[in-house]
């Protein structure tokens, strides 16, 4: 695939919003994946002109992080917490299943295209354990059995919903959401999920608060 | 006396659409901005100085005087950088407070901004978490759209541009000076200091960068003064800050309280540790702070009081394990994590972590002997304090902690030649299968 002048001049506008252009280059890799569905050699090429900078600098950088992907993702990357309490709590058991089920090993993708599986680090959702992640949408207090089924229907094309979101999009849609162009699912989804709310619950019911303003001199 | 739980910055989270600006501002968002654009720069950072807020990203570092260390005579920009990039295991504060109240932030942003006299801003999200994104990215916007941003705002003559940047995947950016170096599209490593950022930062230009929370923070405290904050929390801890709970509770989740609180009253107001269990182990701050065990319920989350109890206070991410864990498994996966997320840059880190990972696996399996254990410490006084930056120094807590308190669950281990626990049991859905 070739990128087009519409593509490149996207990738000029990510590197205009910062002081020193080269501050664009990790945007620009969110959007090369969004265009071409990996790190591809024309989108490190491509990247390197933009910038004046090497390829090899921009393929340093490629692959240091490790959301940038040098083999094609699936349309949906499912993601399995593995940190210690997640792993703890149940991912251990989740990614287990789903290696079995899906018949792929870390960091592969499905005979159809659809999948990627990857075990993943610490999301900071941890009250949430086990945590999965799609598309890097928050998927909530997991269990094997909602994995399967979660993966099934994404696998069957039916609408799927973050616990704490929107819909599902597309890895490559999410992507350029990343690059710095917003879709419109802002608004979609709970200010915040049950978990983070909880203290707030507690504080509500024994009519606990933060001091007034202005109290605290009097005392 | 002050209440048990003080929800400041987690007030509005329950509210109909709480991230919208209409929403945020029907509570008196962004008139914070007005107070502190009719005070001098200089006054709001003596406002921050005196509330005695303290970094919330781990450090524990004096927010105002960080600001005071700009050099305001030097001619290049100023710049403020917020880390976003909320990824030490554990930790989970950040990340909903920017879903549910984004413009809190945003409105934070400015005022620190304004103080440091910066024109330009970055918000540094870890990538991973693209709703977060989504809602960063529209508050952001709609400030511009209602005048809170870009030029002369709110008719002071002070302008502020804000970029929010998505980061790739790496636990190494959440170091700040890894972090300038992702915001400058390079790989992720630490820069030697000094120079520090407040002299030589983002652009080799004078930058603060400091945690979400801490920045949220800032218009409670130019909306209702110094005197209110540091009314709350302990004499060199003040204020709130949330503590996250996970794990092995009835009630996991997000608590906001005074700094000094107690475990013991947090697992209280959390519903206990799970039904028919103990506490085990717990980490204060994340995976990088020592872990504490039963004894230490009692000791003061703030600062002072973790830091006596020979861990740290860290990012309050209390994650909580019970006696159905085993301690080996666990610090056998944190150090898996250090090794994995080493940015390669260090050798005592880079290597030490690889063979921190190598005994242990050993161990977890009943391999090797107790000599071993001493062979895990004496690696871990290689380690520790000789890399540039704290991972390595967070990399050895677990090992380390975990021998000083369960040297003889590492034993079980080799005397039974394999792990004595069931994984299983402690699972979320543990106790909970129909037996046939």
């Amino acid at each position: 695939m070739t990128l087009t002048q519409e593509n490149l001049s996207e990738l000029r506008e990510i590197a205009a919003r910062y002081p020193e252009a080269r501050s664009g280059l990790l945007p620009m890799l969110h959007l090369v994946q969004s265009i071409e569905g990996r790190i591809t050699p024309e989108g490190i090429e491509v990247c390197a002109e933009i910038l004046d900078i090497s390829a090899a600098e921009v393929s340093g950088v490629a692959t240091f992080y490790t959301m940038y992907k040098r083999r094609p993702v699936g349309d949906y990357h499912v993601g399995v917490c593995t940190n210690t309490l997640c792993a703890v709590m149940g991912g251990d058991a989740i990614f287990d299943k789903l290696k079995c089920h899906l018949d792929v090993g870390n960091d592969e993708t499905t005979e159809d295209g659809k999948i990627t599986l990857e075990h993943v680090e610490c999301n900071a959702a941890c009250d949430y354990a086990p945590v999965m992640m799609v598309n890097w949408e928050f998927m909530d207090n997991m269990t094997p059995e909602s994995a399967v089924e979660l993966v099934d229907d994404l696998r069957e094309g039916k609408e799927v919903r973050s616990t704490r979101g929107p819909r599902i999009v597309t890895w490559r849609e999410a992507e350029r959401v990343l690059a710095g162009f917003p879709d419109d699912l802002a608004d979609e989804g709970p200010a915040a999920g049950p978990a983070s709310l909880v203290g707030l619950e507690i504080a509500r019911e024994n009519g606990w608060t933060a001091p007034e303003a202005g109290q605290e001199e009097s005392k | 006396m002050t209440d048990t739980l003080t929800p400041v910055l987690t007030d509005n989270w329950g509210d109909e659409r709480a991230w919208t600006l209409a929403a945020y501002e029907a509570r008196g968002g962004y008139r914070a901005l007005d107070k502190a654009f009719a005070m001098a720069p200089d006054a709001v950072i003596e406002e921050v100085k005196e509330s005695g807020l303290r970094g919330r990203g781990g450090a524990g570092f004096p927010t105002g005087m960080k600001w005071g260390f700009i050099p305001q005579d030097n001619p290049k920009p100023k710049y403020l950088v917020v880390n976003a990039d909320e990824s030490e295991p554990g930790t989970c504060k950040d990340i909903p407070l920017m879903m549910a109240s984004p413009h809190t932030l945003v409105e934070g942003v400015i005022i620190s901004s304004y103080a440091i006299r910066a024109n330009k801003a970055f918000i540094y999200i870890r990538g991973e978490v693209l709703h977060v994104i989504r809602r960063v990215q529209r508050a952001v916007q709609e400030a511009y759209l209602a005048g809170h941003l870009g030029t002369n705002i709110h008719g002071s003559g002070y302008d502020l541009d804000i970029v929010v940047h998505a980061g790739a995947g790496a636990y190494i950016c959440g170091e700040e000076t890894a972090l300038l170096e992702g915001l400058e599209g390079r790989r992720g490593q630490p820069r030697l200091r000094p120079p520090f950022p407040a002299v030589a930062g983002l652009y080799a230009s004078p930058t603060v960068i400091n945690n979400v929370e801490s920045i949220a923070s800032v218009p409670s405290i130019i909306a209702n003064g110094r005197g209110w904050f540091s009314s709350m929390g302990t004499e060199k801890s003040k204020g709130y800050g949330i503590f996250s709970l996970s794990g092995h509770v009835q009630k996991p989740g997000q608590y906001e309280a005074p700094l000094g609180i107690t475990l013991r009253t947090l697992i209280d107001l959390a519903g206990g540790i799970r039904e028919g269990h103990e506490l085990k182990f717990w980490t204060p701050g994340g995976s990088s702070t020592p872990l504490l065990t039963a004894e230490h319920l009692d000791v003061p989350l703030d600062f002072e009081g973790v830091g006596a109890a020979g861990s740290m206070l860290g990012t309050r991410a209390l994650q909580i394990f019970d006696d159905s864990t085993c301690v080996v498994r666990a610090v056998l996966r944190w150090t898996e994590f250090y090794k994995h997320e080493s940015c390669g840059k260090c050798t005592p880190c880079r290597e030490g972590t690889w063979w921190l990972v190598q005994v242990l696996a050993a161990l977890e399996k009943g391999e090797g002997t107790e000599e071993d254990l001493d062979l895990l410490l004496d690696q871990c006084d290689n380690i520790l304090g000789r890399s540039f930056c704290a991972l390595a120094d967070g990399a050895v807590s677990p090992v380390a902690s975990s021998i000083q308190y369960f040297r003889d669950e590492y034993i079980a281990h080799l005397t039974q030649g394999g792990c004595p626990f069931d994984p299983a049991r402690s699972t979320a859905w543990a106790g909970q299968e129909v037996t046939a």
